[in-house]
């Protein structure tokens, strides 16, 4: 550990106490936290309905929020909504006091950022409700907001790299290698995968110019990298500022950051395939994705060692920080969903798993365990810093936030892995006379005990994310009472 | 020289033109070839383009989010073949923009459900699932029988998918409205109309063939899946990939 470069001065605090204080744009941040926030809720209530309709299917009222259309609409708000708010909004924290420059683009450029995300967000959701889809899954909005969204990526790639261009600090620090890779890499497969010829210029149906298998894997190669580049790569740009700065620690390893940021973008593309094991699929695409899929274990778990021994003599934290116990976990659920991932993209596990409820709970361990879990820890950082108070209203509230979830997510996956294992032995059995032992109906009754456990445990999910609300809420409010505090903390940050 | 990280993190331009290439190269050898390689789609006959109702009924399968509850891809095992029929093809999809091979079984595949249920089974099913299947979970579709099909501009729809390759001729366009009409009534003149998409089920599922609604469609789109392809007549050479 001898060759520190100077990008690990960001965390050595007497050189920052000399330097000339940079006016940053936080406002920007502000908005970006609150929407994540807000959309949160909305994802939750969203999947909550869904798992409801699924346990109870007379709560299908009609078109409009019939499961069918009501899915999509959890999965953009989850991932689209509450984790991109987050990605964008720690990203231009993170580029600006990484790199120490005030963000480009003045204030119009990232206000522009904002509400055009936000706007493509709550027309997309209108649309899936009022069945304007593309029926294509993680990419359903319809060409025109498509269109719109690449201007507002554009948009934000020219931010973020205008700002990085800005920095005083000579090394571009690591966190901003995988946000930039986060950005970079959606907006191929967004242009790639949308590639449609709309029905008219006034019409907002169209058709996706490839079919069949060429579409298939196109489009998997878009979800797969999806939660590679969205659900992985930006959340270990947050995880790679957030958590040395909660422990206090500069990162375990430089030379380990190297190696997997390079190695994790390489291998992660080449995924795809493992979602269409034993399809139409020619089988050397799919012997292509298992293979990289395994080994793409390994520079998961490079992330997560880094990640976790940047920790090292800094343990006892945990015990008084639960914000950062959050982040902590969320290291842990990654290290565990990249492990789950992997021996899921075998074919002959695959052939059981495929189609199943677990490919729901791995999903879940990955968004509720990894992904919300270090929005929060790094949320719980940030907002007394952002609102300019000495501290959160209440730790003891983030620790029940804390024990709340992390019971909804055990909830939650363990019964998706008994329901998905069993539907996968139940739709396989045969019996002594060789014919098949379960209709599928019967396999649906057997897991409605297990559907009833998943809600609970969205329930309890959501259920702490409303404890968050309000504790920041009232940690807000405190801020706004109290003008000195707030000088106090501009020093401190 | 000796190879520094240095040299990159200090350069965001070259940072970002490495990062593109990196990410690029996967995509591009796994994609590309299934353009290229000629046995992707296997060398069967009978895949013809979808009949406009046909078609109308699948935009109505994207727009209710079917695809999120049933796979139309069956695997080469024996319970699926058991279950559901003969494993699925990559060139029954070939007409499909987008495929909609599903990811996920809350309900079963319904690659080859196609002649498997009478009109009346999935009117009434799609209707009020419970009152055929009591321990089905599937939500109502009984507002697709109270929808009237809007077909006005299903010959854009049809030109759109020529665009995209899918070769729907000049008869198919210019009969693109009438053909939807035809495909409802037994009792109409169906010759036409079966030429240019053999194998279309006839008949209107509500029993008004001058109205049709969406439900209509639906059906007339789920009646072709899995049937276009007359598997006594193919032989193992031309399924090989």
């Amino acid at each position: 550990m001898t060759s520190l470069t100077p990008s690990m001065g960001t965390f050595e605090q007497p050189v920052e106490a000399i330097r000339v204080p940079v006016d940053y744009n936080d406002a920007i941040v502000r908005k970006f936290i609150v929407a994540a926030l807000f959309w949160s809720i909305a994802a939750f209530l969203a999947g909550i309905w869904i798992a409801a309709e699924l346990t109870y299917p007379s709560l299908n009222f009609g078109e409009y929020i019939n499961f069918g259309r009501l899915r999509p609409l959890h999965t953009s708000a989850g991932i689209f909504a509450f984790g991109g708010n987050a990605l964008i909004g720690t990203s231009f924290w993170v580029v600006q006091r990484t790199g120490r420059a005030k963000l480009f683009g003045g204030t119009i450029l990232p206000d522009f950022i904002f509400w055009g995300y936000n706007f493509f967000i709550i027309n997309a959701a209108l649309g899936y409700l009022l069945g304007a889809t593309q029926g294509r899954e993680y990419a359903e909005p319809e060409w025109y907001l498509d269109i719109w969204l690449t201007i507002v990526w554009v948009s934000y790639l020219i931010v973020f790299v205008g700002t990085l261009m800005r920095r005083q600090e000579p090394h571009i620090y690591v966190a901003n290698w995988f946000y930039l890779a986060f950005i970079i890499t959606i907006a191929m497969l967004h242009v790639a995968n949308n590639v449609a010829i709309p029905v008219a210029w006034y019409s907002s149906k169209s058709y996706s110019y490839f079919a069949g298998v060429q579409d298939a894997l196109l489009e998997w190669w878009y979800g797969h990298n999806a939660v590679g580049f969205f659900l992985t790569a930006g959340f270990l740009g947050m995880m790679y500022y957030f958590i040395p700065k909660a422990a206090e620690r500069p990162i375990y390893s430089y030379r380990l950051s190297i190696i997997h940021f390079w190695a994790l973008i390489f291998l992660y593309i080449w995924a795809g395939p493992h979602h269409l094991h034993w399809t139409a699929l020619p089988d050397w695409a799919q012997t292509l994705g298992m293979v990289f899929s395994i080994m793409l274990w390994m520079p998961s778990w490079g992330g997560m060692i880094n990640g976790l021994m940047t920790l090292s003599g800094a343990w006892d934290k945990l015990r008084t920080d639960p914000g950062l116990r959050f982040s902590v976990t969320a290291v842990g659920f990654y290290g565990m969903s990249t492990f789950e991932g992997p021996v899921m993209s075998i074919r002959q596990v695959n052939a059981l798993s495929h189609y199943t409820d677990w490919t729901i709970g791995h999903v879940h361990s990955g968004v509720l365990g990894w992904v919300a879990f270090i929005c929060y820890g790094s949320i719980y950082w940030l907002v007394p810093r952002l609102w300019h108070v000495k501290a959160l209203y209440s730790q003891k509230l983030v620790s029940w936030h804390y024990w709340i979830a992390t019971l909804g997510i055990v909830f939650y996956i363990t019964s998706m892995w008994v329901a998905g294992i069993m539907e996968g032995l139940m739709w396989r059995a045969f019996d002594r006379l060789g014919f098949l032992q379960y209709s599928f109906i019967e396999s649906v009754v057997a897991v409605h005990p297990f559907y009833v456990i998943r809600l609970l445990g969205g329930v309890l999910f959501l259920t702490g994310g409303l404890i968050m609300i309000f504790n920041i809420w009232k940690t807000v409010a405190q801020g706004s009472t109290s003008q000195t505090n707030a000088r106090l903390a501009v020093v401190g940050a | 020289m000796k190879f520094r990280h240095e040299f990159i993190e200090k350069n965001v331009t070259l940072m970002m033109a490495l990062t593109l290439l990196v990410v690029a190269i996967g995509g591009i050898v796994e994609i590309v070839p299934l353009f290229t390689i000629e046995t992707t789609i296997e060398r069967v006959s009978g895949v013809r383009p979808y009949s406009p109702l046909e078609l109308a009924g699948r935009d109505i399968y994207l727009r209710e989010g079917c695809y999120l509850c049933h796979s139309q891809q069956i695997r080469p095992f024996r319970d699926e073949v058991e279950r559901y029929g003969h494993y699925s093809l990559a060139a029954e999809s070939l007409y499909d923009h987008p495929f909609q091979w599903g990811s996920k079984r809350i309900g079963p595949d319904l690659a080859r459900v196609g002649g498997k249920y009478s009109n009346d089974w999935h009117v009434q099913h799609l209707t009020d699932p419970r009152s055929v299947v009591p321990e089905s979970i599937m939500p109502s579709y009984a507002f697709l029988g109270r929808h009237p099909l809007k077909y006005d501009d299903i010959r854009l729809h049809l030109e759109a998918n020529r665009i995209a390759g899918v070769p729907y001729d000049q008869a198919m366009l210019d009969n693109a409205k009438t053909d939807v009409l035809a495909q409802l009534d037994p009792a109409g003149d169906v010759a036409p109309l079966l030429k240019r998409y053999p194998g279309a089920s006839i008949g209107s599922a509500t029993g008004n063939p001058n109205s049709p609604t969406e439900l209509d469609a639906l059906i007339a789109y789920l009646q072709v899946l899995g049937t276009m392809v007359k598997f006594g007549d193919v032989g193992v050479e031309e399924l090989k990939q």
